[in-house]
């Protein structure tokens, strides 16, 4: 027991004395909540600014109520309806000042021209301008509508961004703790002959184990605490769900199984510098292709098939589950065996591969 | 049997194509101060890490103290020091949290390791970290770090090389003390003066083997030279190493 604490004591100094370290485990990830955080903090659907050529029957006689109704989706700009006023729009409508421009044709034609540079604005400002005339349309029927549509998104009205942001990028920031903490800390302990000099002291293997795997829970539970603070500040408005608890026995799990990566990573490198390189191969594609940056919901098949296969899928899937949707056990148990499981695998595999020494 | 410290029988060790110890034997008396002297390359440190018990040998036992050094035996590891050709500390630690976490894996008391920082001259040096010591402080506190369980077998692999002659000499005292305080120690090394001045016994090693043991005075009155550097010439040759 002394000696599982006199370690994890060295350990711990060690790595807080070790500044770089610190920076790429604690302070990274967190640069990325504030950046994204800050980005998408502004999520209200973007508002879609339309310049009107001249006089355009159905939208001058939109009445009041509609007109207050779209004001936060649609934006009319009138000028008048001369060729150069005309020539002027489309010139903006290209350069990506307004989202389209609109005349009246003949009789009943409307034209909107927008721009196939942006296929979301496009997309949205044409989806708005269609249902102004389709609502038009149909009060020209002077008969009530058939068919109403109520749409409502699923999660309550606070969910934005930081929702999804602040369980990705910590399980991101806990798969990086896990795999630098073990792979480089055993490839120098390796080098500087450490791991031969514990041999020779009279210390249980598991003593060292444990320390080491205990430094580096605290270290992701340091994470956590502080990942989760500076998300539900006001700025960035995280709103916990009922068991965001549980994500700390989800940490852990996802601890033990990162830093059997790393544990592999470390077995196999006989440097620092290809420890370092190959635990960035891992880890920078896998936080893309796992979607703890961003959905994948419109990410290609073949980006969905490999992130089944990536256990920071399942950990930042589950993180989300009770963070931000209110999941219970039922959403983490089976990840959590799923990691332990990963986790056991891995350092079997490891150890196989495991030296004492670089001769 | 109480009389021998380390008694090492046929130890044999192949790395692929390289042999390198090939049926080393010998004996360690209670108190001895004993030189395994070679070239580079002649496997003075593959024979030393497995009299420690670091590796296995092929064929051969090695017993300290009465006891295999080989599976690990931590009752054993109680009583022997150890000091590795590079010094193994705890990266970004300063050399007093150096010794006391070697200290608590002993489970010695922290004061008794601030006491050995004291014997080795480190203590104005106790806050200083592992890399920022000089070569012959690094040596220092590495043997203070395999002596502050109070081992009653030392084991010092090249302990002097790299060091100015000041360090050198400041570390025989050192080792000399250990040895005077009824310690059995075991040096490799390659300078000759060192093991003439230091070791009561020393056995010249070379290809895996070794070549002659006794005292230094024998040695060299056996071969009919000046010196035990004489002595080391003409039983290893000439040639280039490595």
């Amino acid at each position: 027991m002394k000696s599982f604490i006199s370690l994890s004591k060295a350990m711990a100094l060690g790595l807080l004395r070790d500044r770089a370290a610190v920076f790429f485990m604690l302070v990274f990830p967190l640069m990325f909540l504030a950046m994204f955080g800050a980005l998408f903090s502004n999520d209200s659907t973007p508002q879609s600014k339309v310049i009107q050529v001249g006089d355009v029957k159905v939208l001058d006689a939109m009445p009041d109520q509609q007109r207050a109704a779209l004001r936060d989706v649609l934006k009319i700009e009138k000028t008048d309806g001369s060729p150069a006023a005309r020539k002027e729009a489309l010139e903006k409508v290209r350069k990506g000042d307004m989202d389209a421009a609109v005349f009246q044709q003949d009789k009943g034609g409307i034209e909107l021209r927008y721009s196939a540079a942006d296929s979301v604005r496009s997309g949205s400002v044409r989806g708005v301008v269609d249902s102004v005339v389709q609502q038009a349309n149909q009060q020209a029927t002077g008969q009530p509508p058939a068919y109403r549509l109520a749409p409502r998104q699923v999660e309550d009205e606070s969910v934005k961004p930081i929702q999804f942001l602040t369980p990705g990028l910590l399980s991101w920031a806990v798969a990086m703790g896990g795999v630098f903490g073990s792979a480089l800390n055993l490839v120098s302990w390796r080098k500087k002959r450490i791991l031969r000099r514990l041999w020779l002291a009279p210390v249980s293997a598991g003593s060292v184990v444990g320390a080491r795997v205990g430094v580096n829970l605290v270290l992701a539970f340091a994470q956590t605490a502080v990942f989760i603070g500076l998300a539900t500040l006001p700025v960035y408005g995280l709103q916990l769900s009922g068991y965001w608890w549980l994500c700390l026995p989800l940490v852990a799990c996802g601890t033990l199984a990162f830093m059997s990566i790393g544990l592999l990573i470390g077995s196999w490198a006989k440097t620092e510098e290809a420890a370092n390189g190959l635990a960035q191969i891992i880890i920078l594609p896998m936080a893309f292709l796992s979607g703890s940056f961003f959905p994948l919901d419109v990410a290609p098949d073949w980006v969905r098939s490999v992130s089944e296969f990536l256990p920071l899928t399942y950990l930042a899937e589950a993180m989300q589950s009770v963070l931000s949707r209110g999941e219970s056990w039922g959403a983490v148990l089976p990840v959590m065996g799923g990691l332990l499981a990963f986790a056991a695998v891995l350092t079997l595999i490891a150890s196989r591969l495991f030296r004492w020494d670089d001769a | 049997m109480t009389d021998t410290a380390i008694t090492v029988e046929g130890l044999r060790k192949r790395y692929g194509d390289t042999q390198a110890v090939d049926g080393v034997s010998f004996e360690v008396k209670h108190g001895e101060f004993y030189g395994i002297l070679g070239p580079n390359g002649a496997g003075k440190t593959t024979t030393l890490e497995i009299i420690e018990g670091l590796r296995e040998p092929d064929e051969g036992t090695a017993r300290l103290l009465g006891e295999a050094s080989w599976p690990r035996n931590p009752a054993l590891l109680h009583r022997i020091g150890v000091q590795l050709q590079a010094s193994a500390f705890f990266e970004r630690l300063s050399a007093r949290e150096q010794i006391h976490t070697f200290a608590s894996l002993y489970g010695v008391p922290g004061d008794r390791a601030d006491a050995m920082l004291e014997t080795v001259g480190l203590n104005d040096k106790s806050g200083t970290r592992e890399n920022k010591l000089s070569g012959g402080q690094a040596q220092r506190l590495s043997i203070a770090c395999a002596l502050v369980h109070d081992p009653e077998l030392v084991f010092l692999d090249e302990p002097t090389t790299g060091l100015d002659p000041q360090a050198r000499r400041n570390l025989w005292d050192l080792l000399r003390t250990i040895n005077s305080e009824g310690r059995t120690v075991v040096l490799t090394t390659h300078y000759m003066d060192e093991a003439e001045i230091l070791c009561d016994r020393v056995a010249v090693m070379d290809n895996g083997r070794i070549l002659r043991v006794g005292t230094p005075a024998q040695l060299i009155e056996e071969l009919g030279v000046r010196s035990l550097e004489d002595v080391f010439l003409q039983l290893t040759g000439r040639e280039y190493r490595e």
